[in-house]
């Protein structure tokens, strides 16, 4: 038969699309020719394809082969069809029963000795073929842990394009077959898979009692684990700014298989996984540095659309230390997924969407030197701070109001007192108790928001907010009176009764009284105590 | 002569023979003019096919059929159209083939005939 047919998956962001790979073999010159957009990693599998066909002691068809990868306009790019393009070359040519390939996906890099490699993204690629009836998925070796997350998919794992060829020949292999093994989807690593017994994602070797005193930066931070909030740090040098923002993956639950899958699909396109155990299940800390570009964190790159550090903190926390440094497109490019929870990355022919929605951690100095003890002027001058105050506002101004305006909670961290350094920490509160706290606050949430789509206060739409969950009535009545003032946004106020839910989930209050609402304002505002 | 000469020689020997077994009449063999050589003409019907023929001892440097690169098909037909004006005669499709011939180390020899080629 000189036509065969098999299946491989295209990405796009992480979005994966089932490709068609057909193979024909006509009279002709000797040649491979590759149609469907293929890019020039893709091109180049004609080499990688023939050298891998020909170690593996096969024979190279001495005829013209066409291999076509449809949809044809869906621009194909990457290494992860060459195990694909190879067995439909092979079946093609007779040499593997073309019949048994029409319904398998193949997903792998060839080496040129005939390896699997691992690709990026077989996660992402795997739930695809998942969604589009695939039942079983041959992935290189080194990806099946991977691959094998997702339920009812049958992984064959191969490491060569022999013992691949001998598996195609012979029918199923024996389990522990040499070189192949086949992976029940579904199966979740017994490490840390799935979420958490009510516990928190413990990071080894930090711990929220090693801050020393900020107990209003503390509660800021609680709030703000417990509600999905933003939080702009502000503050001088080594008072604990970044040690914080560190430390609040600490307080954070572990991530919800759904959630956990979504994040692991991110990082697997990234190829940021961990090698062994594959699936994340704790929330993800990002802290790009200053220079980062806005490729960098929102994503994109040449050829393949790479996700951003935004994306790769998707359910985690997004922490930008020196905020003001970052350059003005990069902050404002944040706006796009603070909102609308997604990245999209148009470029020609495809866009990508990658979500991020992400907890924004910003932390600044209140001015260049840096000196000063807090914002406010007078302090200033008594901690000898040097810059002109004209200097001061340009600083903060370059966190842009509308940034500023989507962040919820503002802290003020102060110097630490002599007493507070020096004393005994024994009696401060670790992360596990103030976990517990988050956790609590968070079930309440998602009682509350049950049978909805949402499941943090953060995310509740602003329609909603005021139809179905309006705080106690006369418990707005400091926040018109803001508004009166023009010292709130619209958005604001939306922001405020938000937050105001989460401090009455963590108070274990019913609806958001008047209390609850000032101190959410007075969050808002930074002017906290 | 050349080794390789021999085995070329040779090769073209086994084509010719393997053409008139498939019911192919030879018309010309190794006819040279100004642009180059054609290894084999021969007739099928009221086609005129232009063969070329590829003798390789091993694979080491790629089959005999590999080595027929595009540049080269487009001389064979540059050269059936000059044998055609040569000797006056009409048929009603040119067709070129490639014939390539692989000794193995035995001393058999494969002969693989791709027809139409372009």
């Amino acid at each position: 038969m000189p036509l065969a047919r098999t299946h491989s998956i295209a990405l796009v962001g992480v979005q994966g699309h089932p490709v068609e790979i057909e193979a024909d073999i006509e009279n002709g010159l000797v040649a491979l020719l590759l149609v469907g957009l293929p890019d020039a990693a893709l091109r180049e599998a004609r080499d990688r394809i023939r050298a891998a066909i020909v170690n593996s002691r096969e024979a190279w068809p001495q005829r013209r082969i066409t291999v076509g990868l449809s949809p044809a306009s869906l621009p194909k790019r990457g290494s992860s069809f060459d195990v694909g393009i190879a067995v439909a070359i092979l079946g093609a040519a007779d040499v593997l029963p073309a019949a048994s390939l029409a319904d398998l996906l193949f997903i792998g890099e060839l080496g040129l000795d005939g390896r699997l490699r691992p690709v990026r993204g077989v996660l992402p690629a795997v739930v695809a073929a998942a969604a589009a009836g695939f039942g079983t998925v041959v992935v290189p070796a080194d990806s099946a842990p991977e691959a094998a997350l997702v339920p009812g998919v049958r992984v064959l794992a191969a490491d060569s394009l022999g013992s691949l060829l001998g598996w195609l020949r012979g029918g199923c292999p024996a389990d522990g077959a040499a070189g192949a093994a086949v992976w029940q989807g579904g199966s979740l690593p017994p490490d840390g898979g799935g979420p958490g017994p009510a516990g928190a994602a413990e990071v080894p070797g930090r711990d929220l009692a090693e801050l020393v005193g900020q107990p209003t930066a503390r509660r800021a931070a609680e709030i703000c684990a417990a509600g999905g909030h933003h939080l702009l740090l502000l503050g001088p040098p080594g008072v604990g700014k970044t040690m914080l923002a560190e430390r609040l993956p600490t307080i954070l639950p572990r991530l919800e298989p759904a959630a956990a899958l979504e994040v692991t699909a991110i990082h697997s396109v990234a190829g940021t996984l961990p090698p062994g155990g594959p699936l994340l299940s704790r929330p993800p800390f990002c802290a790009p540095h200053h220079t980062a570009t806005k490729a960098a964190i929102v994503g994109g790159g040449s050829g393949i659309i790479q996700p951003g550090a935004a994306s790769l903190a998707h359910h985690g926390c997004l922490f930008l230390d020196e905020a003001p440094e970052f350059s003005r497109d990069v902050l404002d490019a944040l706006r796009q997924p603070l909102e609308s929870g997604e990245v999209v990355v148009a470029r020609l022919g495809v866009t990508a969407r990658f979500p991020a929605r992400f907890t924004l951690l910003l932390a600044a100095n209140p001015c260049p030197c840096a000196r000063s003890a807090a914002a406010v002027s007078s302090a200033a001058a008594r901690s000898g701070c040097t810059c002109p105050p004209a200097a001061r506002r340009r600083y903060l101004a370059r966190l842009s109001g509308p940034l500023l305006d989507r962040v919820d909670v503002k802290v003020e961290f102060l110097p630490v007192g002599r007493a507070e350094l020096l004393s005994d920490r024994q009696f401060t509160e670790p992360s596990s108790v103030v976990a517990k706290r988050v956790e609590l606050a968070r079930q309440r949430t998602a009682f509350r928001l049950r049978g909805t789509r949402w499941r943090l206060n953060a995310e509740i739409p602003g329609s909603e907010l005021r139809r179905s969950y309006a705080p106690a009535p006369g418990a707005l009545a400091p926040l018109e009176r803001a508004m009166d003032l023009g010292e709130i946004s619209a958005r604001g106020v939306d922001r405020v009764i938000r937050l105001s839910w989460t401090v009455a989930d963590l108070a274990n209050v019913a609806r958001p009284t008047i209390t609850e609402v000032s101190y959410a304002l007075g969050l808002w505002l930074g002017a906290a105590a | 002569m050349n080794a390789k000469d021999v085995l070329g020689k040779q090769g073209e020997q086994l084509a010719a023979e393997y053409l008139q077994r498939a019911g192919l009449r030879i018309l010309d063999r190794n006819w040279r003019c100004a642009e180059g050589e054609i290894d084999i003409v021969a007739a099928e019907r009221r086609a005129l096919v232009v063969c070329e023929v590829k003798t390789r001892s091993g694979v080491r440097y790629g089959t005999p059929l590999e080595a027929i690169t595009r540049q080269k098909r487009n001389r064979l037909r540059r050269l059936a159209v000059r044998w055609l004006v040569a000797h006056g005669v009409l048929f009603d499709e040119i067709r070129i083939d490639v014939i390539g011939v692989l000794r193995a180390e035995s001393g058999d020899f494969t002969v693989e005939h791709v027809r139409g080629v372009g």
